[in-house]
């Protein structure tokens, strides 16, 4: 299996650090800003930003996971059913700045999945996407990301894989894999 | 990624453990939806259900339509009492002209012990049995366990008394089956006439008199008499019953630990639980109204979903 490394702990900070100050130079003083994990890993990611940017702007954002798994348009279109995770959103969306986070974008299936459960929780006045890896050319859908963590030329036979601390794994590193 | 062992949910006794453990995991994140203000989700749009009641419902059919609805599959309803049945067509014929409406999936409650079964063999579209005769009731065993396990942390190790008419009761069954198969305990006690005679032999453990049942369990599910099903009588008076049989407050009180109260609905209060008992903070009865729902939502997300 062909293994190619996309980001090691170190560039990852970096970069992290980057989509922060990027967040913080449009978003200033988060007065209106909250932000939502995708599940099921997209909010890893979510919770480092967040404490990244408490730690750059001294603001703690409220943080909220959604899962997409119930408004996915590929049900009854797969063999099995997707497994859903939990949606945990102890605040009102309704008017606010909404910055969702991903780790990767492909399709763009998920967010479309995203932006409507999202409704359920409220109007918010305006939404942002922001992606760790944008994997470029192999949208299915008009969706693009307001904050892109790195641009990766892919193939369909390829895969991304992300492994990170929080989810249990040594060290932070994500890969792009052929799949078998 | 994850499915069902079945195609159909006809009863706890074809199911396996892991079935009714991913169909909790589910429900779980269903009862959150349904919390919402916004308690839709678009899962099901493209897929057509018929409620097919050949036998009176109020809980069920409504705890089942609310589920579709919220799934945002289209229902059809049918009810025997209004319908070409009582023009003597049959089973199989009236539910190929219901599937000829290109219709995905049928609930369907009917008198006859087997029914959905037989009706499995012959149609393509998924079966929920919503009940059938005195035989399965495995929705209702589910949100019951369901709600054990919200209640108690969990349903391994635990002591469920099952108690009232179970010779008549479907509900009782799938009990057994179902807390069974999760690791429980399981006890049934009620009048001697109405206890099947071979009961001991799934593995339960049987007792007469009510007052040792409570002092064992930690939970007690209290059934209703189903007098529509007694063409004898079983017992001398409903009074006498319920002043041998019947659960009210003083005898909870009097109890060790306290036990956490069930019932299936309808209750007929005075007769099998007191009102006092039946309202009391012990009670989970209308917890496992609302469970009801997230768990029949689960169910037909998941076999909905299995298209392979």
């Amino acid at each position: 299996m062909q293994k190619k490394l996309i980001f090691d702990s170190d560039l990852l900070d970096i970069t992290l650090s980057r989509l922060c100050e990027q967040l913080i130079e449009n978003h200033s003083t988060f007065d209106n800003c909250v932000i939502l994990g995708l599940q099921p890993r997209g909010i890893y990611l979510a919770e480092m930003i967040q404490k990244k940017l408490k730690k750059l702007s001294g603001k703690e954002i409220p943080i909220g996971y959604l899962d997409t798994t119930f408004h996915r348009d590929d049900f009854r279109r797969r063999d099995t059913p997707a497994k859903a995770s939990e949606t945990k959103i102890s605040f009102v969306i309704e008017g606010k700045d909404v910055v969702l986070i991903d780790d990767v974008l492909y399709t763009g299936r998920t967010v479309r999945a995203a932006l409507d459960a999202m409704i359920a929780f409220g109007r918010p006045a305006k939404v942002e996407l922001l992606v760790l890896v944008d994997r470029t050319n192999t949208r299915d859908l008009p969706i693009s990301a307001d904050y892109i963590g790195k641009l990766v030329n892919t193939l369909d036979s390829q895969r991304v894989l992300v492994e990170l601390q929080a989810q249990g794994y040594k060290q932070n590193r994500i890969w792009l894999i052929d799949k078998e | 990624m994850s499915t069902l062992s079945q195609r159909h949910l006809l009863g706890i006794k074809n199911i396996t453990r892991k079935d009714i453990e991913l169909i909790f995991e589910t429900a779980d994140t269903f009862k959150e939806v349904i919390n919402r203000p916004i308690k839709k989700v678009p899962s099901l749009r493209d897929v057509t259900i018929a409620n097919i009641f050949f036998e009176n419902s109020t809980r069920t059919r409504l705890s089942f339509e609310l589920a579709e609805k919220r799934l945002s599959a289209d229902v059809v309803n049918f009810s025997a009492s209004t319908s070409s049945v009582k023009k003597g067509e049959t089973l199989l014929d009236t539910v190929n002209n219901i599937l000829a409406m290109k219709v995905d999936m049928v609930v369907m409650r009917h008198a006859s012990v087997g029914a959905p079964h037989f009706l499995s063999k012959h149609i393509k579209a998924n079966i929920v049995n919503a009940g059938d005769g005195t035989h399965e009731h495995p929705t209702q065993a589910l949100l019951d366990a369901y709600s054990i396990r919200e209640r108690l942390g969990s349903v391994e190790g635990k002591k469920i008394a099952i108690i009232g008419d179970i010779l008549h009761s479907r509900v009782a069954l799938s009990n057994i089956f179902a807390l069974q198969k999760l690791g429980a305990k399981v006890m049934v006690c009620g009048p001697p006439t109405l206890l099947p005679k071979f009961i001991s032999s799934l593995g339960v453990e049987v007792e007469l008199d009510v007052k040792k049942a409570l002092e064992w369990c930690d939970v007690a599910n209290v059934l209703r008499i189903q007098l529509e099903r007694q063409q004898i009588k079983y017992f001398p008076s409903l009074r006498e019953y319920s002043l041998y049989f019947g659960i009210n407050k003083k005898m909870l009180d009097s109890l060790k630990k306290q036990i956490v109260v069930m019932h299936p609905g309808p209750i007929n209060r005075g007769v099998e639980i007191t009102s006092d008992a039946a309202d009391s903070q012990q009670s989970v009865i209308l917890d496992q109204v609302e469970n009801g729902v997230a768990v029949r939502m689960a169910v037909l997300y998941l076999l909905a979903g299995a298209t392979a």
